[in-house]
């Protein structure tokens, strides 16, 4: 596999910064939006964001974490089953603007199976998502994100990986291309 | 690493530890979801479960068909009092006609034990036993387990008494198996009738005082004197068997500790437990029975995740 950064360190703090404005642009206080990350990779972007808006705004943000395991459409189809990662929606979304955050938007299935497991939850006024990285070729689904923190255009056999300075040691985004063969 | 190392769900004797461990992990997932305003998720919305009930149950089946219902699969039910088998149709013949009837999981109650094994090797679909006769209980040892470890945090290193008739309880045999996967000391504790003869085979503590078992353990799992399988006589009368292995108040009061007490039910109040301490805080009788759903799907969908379709 080779590697490309995408983003560095720098660009990957400028792109968060640029997305809480965004954000605010269109929540204002936040007084009746929420975060809401989906397991197991949104959930380093929420954080983050939260960290990043709590010190903007000067007040506390409400987040939840969400897993979409028993939503997915490829239950089955897979080797083995996938083990599901904790949900974690304390609140009521019951009418309230709710920001659906993941690291990597590509399929649209993942967000799809979101939705659905978001509704469990109640009725939303509104829901909009928020990627980090757009992969834009290969959409299966009717799916586009509101904000973008970065549009890469991508072959199928490639792979994107967001890492984080908590978890992996340093923030970027990583491009995997396999080597051709000879 | 994920998947369970089994097909079907007979008893926790096939089972390893990374199985059961995977099992609670998932439960975990579960019971989140059954305390959501809509307690229910798609997953096995393609799956149909036949619920086939050779003996009485009511939280079992119960807990069975809420379990199959909040991972949205599709369910038939079938008792064995209101069905052909009066008319002489062998279990396989049930069986097979019924998965005629395009049913892809059998989640079976029967009075034979071994029944669940058996018809295991010669249906195709897949088989949770779900109690048969006096040999394992699965889900019940499981949800156990569970329990154990949500109120004191794991299951290893615990001490664990099972009190009451282990002769014919299933429920019994298996938490043994399953306590001792996750690393728990077990001991049994009843009169003599009704302790086999060759259970310390399993590894397990026998004792015939109530008081010094109580004072050893952790837990306490209380069991029903199971009176409809006894064909004779295994001790004089209900009333002398409450004085000397019935839980009370006084008694749970005068131990050193606080331990925790568990009850599978049905429960005869007054006979292995009074009321006082069925109710009291130190008994968790009713988050089992929550558990036991949350458990219950998390066995149905890990099982269901290996019926595959073309």
């Amino acid at each position: 596999m080779e590697r490309q950064v995408i983003l560095n360190s720098k660009h990957f703090e400028l792109t968060l910064n640029r997305l809480c404005y965004q954000l605010i642009e269109t929540h204002n206080d936040f007084s009746n939006s929420v975060l809401i990350g989906l397991q197991p990779r949104g959930v380093n972007v929420v954080r983050r964001l939260k960290s990043k808006l709590e010190e903007i705004l000067g007040k506390e943000i409400v987040c939840g974490n969400l897993d979409i395991t028993f939503y997915r459409d490829d239950f089955r189809r897979r080797e083995v089953p996938l083990i599901p990662s904790a949900t974690n929606i304390d609140f009521v979304i019951e009418n309230k603007n709710v920001v659906l955050i993941d690291d990597v938007l590509y399929t649209g299935r993942t967000i799809r199976s979101g939705l659905d497991a978001l509704l469990a939850f109640g009725r939303p006024s509104k829901v909009e998502l928020l990627t980090m990285i757009d992969r834009r070729f290969k959409r299966d689904l009717p799916i586009q994100a509101d904000y973008v923190g970065k549009t890469v255009d991508t072959l199928i056999s490639e792979r994107v990986s967001v890492e984080w300075n908590e978890i992996e040691g340093e923030d970027k985004v990583v491009l995997f291309t396999p080597e051709a063969n000879g | 690493m994920d998947s369970l190392s089994v097909e079907h769900l007979t008893g926790i004797k096939d089972l390893t530890k990374n199985d059961i461990d995977i099992i609670f992990k998932t439960a975990d997932a579960f019971k989140e979801v059954i305390n959501r305003p809509i307690k229910k998720v798609p997953s096995l919305r393609d799956i149909t479960i036949a619920n086939l009930f050779f003996e009485n149950s009511t939280r079992t089946r119960l807990s069975f068909e809420l379990a199959e219902k909040r991972l949205s699969a599709d369910i038939v039910n079938f008792s064995a009092a209101s069905s052909s088998v009066k008319k002489g149709e062998t279990l396989i013949d049930t069986v097979n006609n019924i998965l005629s009837m395009k049913v892809d999981m059998v989640v079976m109650r029967h009075p034979n034990p071994g029944a669940a094994k058996f018809l295991s090797e010669r249906v195709d679909a897949k088989v949770v036993n779900a109690g048969d006769g006096t040999h394992e209980h699965p889900t019940q040892a499981l949800l156990d387990s569970y329990s154990i470890r949500e109120r004191l945090g794991e299951v290893k290193g615990k001490k664990v008494v099972i009190v009451g008739d282990i002769l014919h309880s299933r429920v019994a045999l298996s938490n043994i198996y399953c306590l001792q996967k996750l690393g728990a000391e077990v001991m049994v504790c009843g009169p003599t009738t009704l302790i086999p003869k060759y259970i310390h085979k399993l590894g397990v503590k026998v004792e015939h005082n109530l008081l010094k078992a109580l004072d050893w353990c952790d837990v306490a799992n209380m069991l029903r004197i199971q009176l409809e399988r006894q064909e004779i006589k295994y001790f004089p009368s209900l009333r002398e068997y409450s004085m000397q292995y019935g839980l009370t108040k006084e008694i749970l009061d005068s131990l050193s500790k606080k331990i925790v007490v568990m009850h599978p039910g049905p429960i005869n109040r007054g006979v292995e437990i009074t009321s006082d301490v069925a109710d009291s805080d130190q008994a968790i009788i009713l988050d089992q029975v929550e558990n036991g759903v949350a458990v219950r799907m998390a066995v149905i969908y890990l099982l269901a995740a290996k019926i595959k379709r073309q």
